[in-house]
């Protein structure tokens, strides 16, 4: 094989040099032009698009087609949103959201991982699995079935709590009846129940990652330190953290890029975008784009914003892949 | 002892992870009375397709089906699936099979755009729709997709074609072989257990995707699934025996592709973390 590739090879080489290079030197280009033209024309140019919006008042769909002007209305949009009340509101949910979420996908994540890697063969396959299921389930479907969960008179979680002796629920809650009580009125349960789906749709992904990080890393360090007696607190931070830091890092840079932008199970879950108490960015700018009446250059503008925010923890993502392409 | 707590625990994660799955189905089998009985049953009493057979026979929106709604569904996921894996399958050969010199840029363009927040594209995207005057049509959304998988797509190809040794294309190039029969006769059937699997990650995205399906489609007899569900509960008191019926209907393709590749989505977006 190695004599058969090798002699005509520089053969042809000898025979036409110039025009060999030439070849090779157009083709990668026109193998990748069509990924470009649909990459360029389908992100990069609404990426820029929106950002051109948000500098115009749009609100009517003939302004998008063209048939109307576009008046220009410079950072107008920015400061009616950055003056309005509301919008802390919002950045503080979409914020304490993230983090919450991050934080608890991460923890639940990591230590599920940790278990799978201690299991046994069979026990570890079968936790594995129905874990996958988890991470298999659309959002859309995963939400609707924890929206049954805690349907207000048949849900599950209604019923556990009408099953709790009255006396203990009366003194808990200051209520025994739960039959058609609201799980999604107040916003702090609403946010409590949306972490609960985000959760257990995230921390699957989290846990299989963590657990191929741990088979490889080799597992004397582990023995060894449990042998001195070291307790799996400080076995975890001595020891499997710092060997998997370049694996956390991206996971974490993922989780909060994920968790910031949550969109489907919040819409399903408050039932479209009437419930502003608990608005987060991504569904805001929706809200005030498409709710009527539409407002296309408001929205542009908050989604300008969520997009400079992603694009920061974007910039630690990508350096943080690129120094692992470079180590390995 | 140490052993029954972590199995223990094992048994807990497992519960948790599963259960809505579960549930989903059990509930979709049970007859409507079970379902709203004041005590919850685990298992279905007296299993029954009813929930089955009313969303598949009955019209979910007047005049329109389940069926019709998967069709439509099926129709955008396949398109995107082909169009972009045949795009990224180009530009990773591209990437994989050559050096030249704005290749670091493309592949550090292709993590970037990546993390674009999709959700902030839906208001360009819905001009460029009206403008096309796409509106309203399913090519609206097999284009929005095609540009949401194929970074992912080529980003995941490049690690199979690179996986193919070089020295079979060149043994072919001596052969006489051209350049397209190479890639034809080579490389592209060693590619295609990637091809697939790349597919179906292509798929799950056009088949999941909720937010621009319900702002691009109008016409109820265009939705997709996915919009279809989201008006189909909730319009009234919602009846969740159909309900879960139909989320089960369109989990289940999702779940079984999704298990035939999960292995390469870790290796995928933790690219490069996790050395040998």
């Amino acid at each position: 094989m190695t004599t058969l590739t090798e002699v005509p090879e520089t053969a042809a080489a000898r025979e036409n040099p110039a025009r060999r290079r030439r070849r090779v030197d157009r083709l990668p280009y026109l193998l990748l032009l069509p990924a470009l033209v649909i990459i360029g024309v389908l992100l990069l140019w609404p990426l820029g698009q929106v950002v051109a919006m948000s500098f115009y008042r749009l609100n009517s769909v003939r302004q998008l087609r063209g048939d109307r002007e576009w008046p220009w209305v410079g950072l107008g949009n920015y400061t009616d949103i950055l003056s309005d009340p509301f919008f802390l509101t919002v950045l503080r949910n979409t914020v304490l959201f993230a983090a919450a979420n991050v934080l608890l996908t991460m923890v639940l994540g990591t230590l599920v991982g940790l278990l799978l890697n201690r299991l046994g063969r069979k026990m570890a396959t079968f936790v594995a699995s129905c874990v996958m299921l988890a991470w298999a389930t659309p959002a859309l479907t995963g939400t609707i079935v924890w929206k049954w969960i805690f349907d207000d008179t048949s849900g599950l979680v209604t019923w556990l709590f009408n099953a709790l002796p009255d006396g203990l629920s009366n003194s808990l809650f200051g209520r025994s009846d739960w039959t058609g009580y609201g799980w999604f009125n107040s916003p702090l349960l609403f946010f409590a129940i949306l972490t609960l789906v985000v959760v257990w749709h995230s921390f699957p992904f989290i846990a299989v990652s963590v657990l191929a990080g741990l088979k490889s890393v080799p597992s004397e360090l582990h023995e060894a330190a449990r042998v001195d007696g070291a307790s799996p607190w400080r076995v975890f931070w001595k020891i499997t953290f710092p060997l998997l830091r370049p694996v956390f890092g991206i996971l974490i840079v993922l989780s909060t890029i994920w968790d910031f932008k949550v969109f489907t199970q919040q819409f399903v879950l408050a039932g479209g975008t009437q419930d502003r108490p608990t608005f987060m960015l991504s569904i805001y700018s929706y809200a005030e784009a498409f709710s009527p009446p539409p407002k296309y250059g408001l929205g542009a503008a908050i989604a300008v914003i969520l997009t400079l925010i992603l694009l920061v923890v974007t910039g630690f993502y990508v350096r943080m892949v690129l120094r692992q392409e470079d180590e390995s | 002892m140490k052993k029954i707590a972590l199995n223990g625990a094992g048994l807990l994660v497992a519960l948790f992870a599963a259960f809505p799955v579960y549930w989903m189905i059990s509930t979709s089998l049970k007859p409507s009375r079970e379902i709203f009985s004041s005590t919850p049953q685990p298992v279905p009493a007296h299993p029954t397709l009813e929930h089955y057979r009313e969303i598949l026979t009955g019209n979910l929106i007047p005049g329109v089906s389940f069926l019709d709604f998967f069709v439509n569904s099926a129709i955008v996921a396949v398109s995107t699936v082909v169009l972009s894996g045949l795009v990224a399958l180009l530009a990773a050969t591209a990437v994989a099979r050559f050096r030249f010199t704005l290749r670091t840029s493309f592949l550090i363009m292709l993590l970037v755009v990546q993390m674009i927040p999709l959700e902030a594209l839906v208001i360009p995207l819905f001009l460029m729709i009206q403008r096309l005057g796409l509106y309203n049509t399913l090519p609206s959304l097999i284009l929005t997709y095609l540009g949401f998988s194929l970074p992912f797509a080529v980003w995941m190809l490049r690690g199979f074609v690179a996986a193919v040794p070089k020295e079979l294309e060149e043994a072919a190039a001596i052969d006489g072989a051209s350049r397209a029969q190479t890639f034809r006769r080579v490389l592209f059937p060693l590619v295609a257990p990637g091809l697939v699997a790349t597919s179906i990650f292509s798929f799950i995205t056009a088949w999941n995707e909720l937010i621009f399906a319900l702002t691009f489609i109008n016409d109820q007899g265009r939705y997709t699934l996915p919009v279809a569900m989201t008006f189909f509960f909730g319009r009234d008191d919602t009846n969740w025996g159909p309900v879960m019926a139909a989320s089960t209907l369109f989990t289940l393709p999702v779940i079984i592709f999704f298990l035939l590749v999960q292995r390469r989505m870790v290796s995928g977006l933790v690219a490069g973390a996790v050395k040998g």
